[in-house]
């Protein structure tokens, strides 16, 4: 689960990390307020869960109240890379001489986590890592014992962090990798943390990417969850609770386990189709389960035909034929050719449940994938 | 010949009075598995399918000898139940459990190299000898016995192939699935040393899929260490970079790393074939034996 730059803000603020006066926004007048309050110059940051926003026009900087207001209005309300503004952060401006770039992440290759500073903050940090990964200082750290102090300094000196600020640099970073761990944090990230003339170290963005799989100890930020979608397919696969991404092509993909369903994908485009979307049922789904995913590949107009890809561990081949029974049932006529293949546990079972009259069925995967990829080029010709 | 598991381990399961545990406590039994004792803290004294239940791992390890455990712990208690198997001398954990805490699986992970033990998953389908014991989720009836090792980060992909090569009469001495997430114990390059290290085990089948960079190390490892021929399948060519495609590890990032391109390259630079479907991975198999 990500959490937006305002919502990150208040937990790094919590924690102690200084970060600029700010006010959340829903309109154009709460903008203007916001600005008469925190004074000018200021920033007006679109909160959505897209990375460069600032290219994107996300971001704009108003030394006045008219360019606040002309700012607010472009912002609120404009698609962001296919995601819809309807709030913005109105925050301070900082002056600075320095941005610095701190982050804690998963050393996934060492399973531990990994601490990195860098003088070269407030830009794509990525493409410092690509172009100059000496400029990035990196301690990973033994999850046994924790970071130690020592190795926040030696990051901040390796870094080549000014002097003057080493001390609160190394204090922020010990700060927000307590945080990382205390939080259940996938990500942690500070960029750009400013150096301000005083000498003094604010947080400008922040950013928090916490692991779903532990939110269950942190009811506090689970209660943050916004979702956000680009389309109402990818909010429907939302509150069925699905993996499901939408892709360009019209062969829609249902099956159970990613590996499986990746693979599915993989042939449809090695027998010349289009996949339309990945969409994995998951681990011992029942027949509702499978009943929504049909629906789901349904809903999409780009879909011109299905292929229902079930290899059946702990999931059960009797269990997934009652649910496309159940849902093709349902239909006068069934909207799109469905090609079904069923191997596994309880297949034999499930073979004899299918409908046949509604399905085509096929014994192997490479055949199953063929004759939806023909199904699709059928309707389109 | 088999690699980590065989007729004679004996095991406990970890959460053996629970809904996943239960079921596939039975199954395993069905299949031959020796199921000496299950472990489940409260619950001591139960029997389950015969087996009888004990309070902690150490009473099961020491009353009846057990060498190995397979765990259906829900995610919350997972990592406790893993530290729990660790600290007894067990041979082999094999981890079912979906959805632990990635943290909880760091500190997992450190604890694991100070010990001998091999662990396997998390939120894997678990390892199978064919005819002999199958450790996990498994659906029994699609392995066959015979000399091809099969590791795999998937668990339905697994199923896959091993069906490909069942269908053509290749049987498997051992198939271990890995699992997808982004911190698991046993790698591709330690099942890859124990296939290599077998003498029944004459070509392995490796599964990977995007994300991560444990198919280009495994690449590696095969070329400067392995005689036993590999064939390799990775998943998620179509993947577009940066959407998170099910498994917590199958993500593509923007650099560029973890594309299948550059496991499929990786791998072929180390003379391992990559089969365009499954299918085609039976074929380089058979090609090799």
């Amino acid at each position: 689960m990500r959490l937006h730059e305002y919502q990150a803000k208040g937990v790094f603020a919590d924690a102690g990390i200084p970060t600029p006066d700010s006010r959340l926004a829903t309109s154009v007048d709460e903008a203007v307020d916001a600005g008469r309050d925190l004074g000018y110059p200021l920033a007006v940051k679109a909160q959505v869960h897209v990375g460069g926003r600032g290219k994107a026009g996300g971001i704009e900087i108003a030394s006045d109240e008219d360019e606040l207001r002309e700012a607010a209005e472009t912002i609120i309300g404009m698609d962001l890379k296919g995601y819809h503004v309807d709030r913005v952060l109105v925050e301070a401006a900082v002056d600075f001489t320095d941005e610095l770039y701190l982050g804690v992440t998963l050393d996934r290759g060492e399973g531990e986590p990994v601490v990195m500073v860098s003088s070269e903050g407030g830009v794509d940090i990525e493409e410092v890592a690509e172009t100059n990964p000496d400029a990035i200082a990196r301690e990973r750290v033994d999850p046994a014992y924790g970071l130690h102090s020592f190795q926040a300094r030696k990051a901040v000196s390796e870094a080549g962090v000014p002097r003057d600020v080493s001390r609160a640099v190394a204090s922020v970073v010990e700060t927000l990798y307590d945080l990382w761990e205390a939080n259940d944090a996938s990500e942690a990230e500070i960029n750009p943390l400013m150096v301000t003339d005083g000498g003094d170290v604010v947080a400008a963005d922040a950013v928090m990417n916490v692991d779903d799989d532990a939110l269950f100890r942190h009811p506090n930020l689970a209660e943050m969850e916004e979702e956000s979608y680009t389309d109402d397919l990818e909010r429907k696969a939302g509150e069925y609770g699905f993996d499901y991404v939408r892709l360009s092509g019209n062969v829609g993909i249902i099956g159970n386990g990613a590996g499986l369903v990746m693979t599915t994908l993989d042939l449809v485009d090695y027998y010349g189709g289009d996949p339309a979307n990945f969409l994995d049922i998951g681990g011992g789904a029942k027949a509702e389960r499978v009943a929504n995913a049909l629906d789901m590949v349904f809903s999409d107009p780009n879909v011109d035909s299905v292929v229902f890809n079930i290899f059946g561990g702990i999931t059960r081949g009797d269990e997934v034929a009652r649910g496309i029974n159940d849902a093709l049932s349902q239909f006068d006529e069934i909207p799109k050719p469905v090609v079904v293949r069923l191997a596994g546990t309880n297949a034999a079972e499930g073979m004899e449940i299918l409908n046949t009259e509604l399905v085509q069925v096929e014994g192997t995967l490479e055949d199953a994938v063929q004759r939806a990829v023909a199904n699709a080029e059928e309707v389109n010709q | 010949m088999s690699v980590l598991v065989d007729e004679d381990t004996r095991v406990v399961v970890q959460g053996i009075t629970g809904g996943e545990g239960n079921f596939h406590a039975e199954q395993m039994i069905e299949y031959g598995t020796n199921v000496v004792a299950g472990a489940v803290p409260g619950k001591g004294g139960q029997e389950v399918h015969g087996v009888p239940v004990y309070d902690t791992v150490h009473e099961a390890v020491r009353r009846e000898d057990a060498d190995a455990s397979v765990v259906f712990v829900p995610p919350a208690f997972a990592a406790d139940a893993l530290f729990e198997a660790l600290d007894t001398s067990l041979d082999l954990v094999v981890a079912i459990t979906e959805g632990i805490p990635t943290q909880d699986m760091t500190t997992v992970n450190r604890r694991l190299r100070e010990t001998d033990t091999y662990l396997v998953g998390p939120n894997c389908p678990g390892v199978i000898t064919p005819g002999e014991a199958k450790l996990g989720i498994l659906p029994g009836n699609i392995f066959s016995s015979g000399n091809v090792g099969l590791v795999s980060r998937s668990g339905t992909l697994t199923y896959q192939v091993v069906d490909n090569l069942t269908q053509r009469g290749i049987g498997q001495t051992t198939a271990i699935g890995i699992g997808g997430d982004p911190i698991i114990g046993t790698s591709f390059i330690d099942a890859l040393e124990l296939f290599e290290a077998d003498p029944e085990t004459e070509a392995v089948a490796m599964c990977g899929e995007i994300g991560g960079e444990d198919e280009e190390d495994a690449a590696d490892f095969i070329a400067t260490e392995m005689d036993t021929p590999v064939a390799g399948f990775i998943a998620g060519r179509t993947a577009p970079p940066g959407k998170r495609m099910g498994h917590a590890g199958a993500i593509v990032s923007g650099s560029g790393t973890g594309t299948a391109e550059s496991k499929i390259e990786a791998l072929n630079n180390a003379g391992v074939p990559v089969g365009d479907t499954p299918e085609e991975v039976a074929d380089h198999i058979e090609g090799f034996l």
